[in-house]
């Protein structure tokens, strides 16, 4: 098992590289869908099925296909950059100094001392089951139910999400043959 | 539109099989691994599978834009409705223990069960259409689809 992760892990760098270094943009769209598959099977590895799925359908599915709409908009090629690379090379690395000084403090993976499975007592884990009446899945009890208020918002935020999508992409005549059809049978009215 | 036949055939071979397991993914998340989310962005793939394959127009009419903007708020006032629904019978926002009691057991889940199921139901539908719509934003204005 642990070679399976390291393969995951270093085909998830190499395709990180490869998607910086490419300059056909056509390309790169499909090396981020690769990406995403590659971590959707990672996910898997980390039992998170949920997270899999999500980044299997959004990441290499739907994401995917928008971008390449997008590169239908504008153009295939990306332009070669004029300014020196020096500045955002420290940048990036000063950023990813700080964030791997960082997980140094974290807690090792499935360390059971760790505050996430010791603040809760008794958890959520060995409360859920009689809580929720016998529903097992525990991970959507904490979505659904005890963090109910947290879901809301998120669904809100999807919401908001789409609506200023339309509010900047949509075309009206296209999208609103209703309205369209509504204002020509008007003007017919006015001039009948 | 693409006119390869083995791309169309494949397509309309998979789409079913892709929406059941959207179904499944969304009623059985309580059980197995799942929910609203996960159901919502798969549905909408299907939808966008279709929609890449048989034309802007094609999809159209299955999802008109004009239902699926709806869709997008009705998404919200499900979840949120469950809300309202539980302080109605007293208890507070969210609180599906109402719920245990106040409706026929013989047909529905009750308490967590029904509220968890409901709050779900919202949250597919918002996801899904918010995807699709998205989908129609960008698909509309480029020559890709």
């Amino acid at each position: 098992m642990n070679w399976v992760v390291f393969a995951i892990l270093a085909l998830l760098a190499l395709t990180a590289v490869t998607v910086a270094r490419l300059r056909q943009l056509w390309a790169a769209v499909m090396f981020t869908g690769i990406y995403s598959f590659l971590s959707a099977s990672w996910m898997m590895i980390l039992d998170a099925p949920d997270v899999a799925f999500t980044e299997a359908a959004v990441g290499a599915g739907i994401s995917t296909v928008l971008m390449l709409s997008t590169l239908a908009l504008t153009g295939e090629q990306e332009q070669p950059t004029k300014r020196s690379p020096i500045v955002p090379l420290l940048v990036v690395l000063v950023t990813g100094g700080a964030l791997i000084y960082g997980t140094l403090d974290m807690p090792h993976y499935g360390d059971p001392n760790a505050v996430v499975h010791q603040h809760p007592d008794p958890s959520f884990v060995e409360r859920s089951l009689d809580d929720m009446h016998g529903l097992p899945n525990v991970v959507t009890a904490l979505l659904a139910s005890y963090r109910g208020y947290d879901t809301l918002g998120e669904t809100t935020v999807v919401l908001t999400a789409g609506i200023a999508v339309l509010l900047i992409l949509r075309r009206d005549e296209m999208e609103r043959p209703a309205i369209a059809n509504r204002a020509k049978r008007r003007r017919r009215k006015a001039n009948a | 539109m693409i006119k390869f036949p083995i791309i169309r055939v494949i397509t309309k071979l998979l789409i079913p099989y892709i929406l059941l397991f959207a179904f499944y993914v969304q009623f059985h998340g309580d059980y197995g691994p799942g929910g609203g989310f996960q159901a919502g962005v798969i549905f909408a793939s299907a939808l966008i599978l279709y929609g890449l394959v048989f034309g802007l127009d094609a999809i159209k009419r299955v999802a008109p834009p004009i239902v699926i903007e709806k869709l997008m708020a009705i998404g919200v006032l499900v979840y949120a409705g469950t809300g309202f629904a539980t302080m109605m019978l007293g208890g507070n926002f969210l609180d599906y223990d109402v719920l245990e009691h106040s409706f026929n057991h013989k047909y529905l889940p009750g308490g967590q069960h029904l509220g968890i199921f409901l709050v779900e139901v919202g949250v597919g539908i918002t996801v899904t259409s918010v995807m699709t719509m998205i989908f129609y934003a960008f698909a509309s204005r480029s020559r890709f689809v």
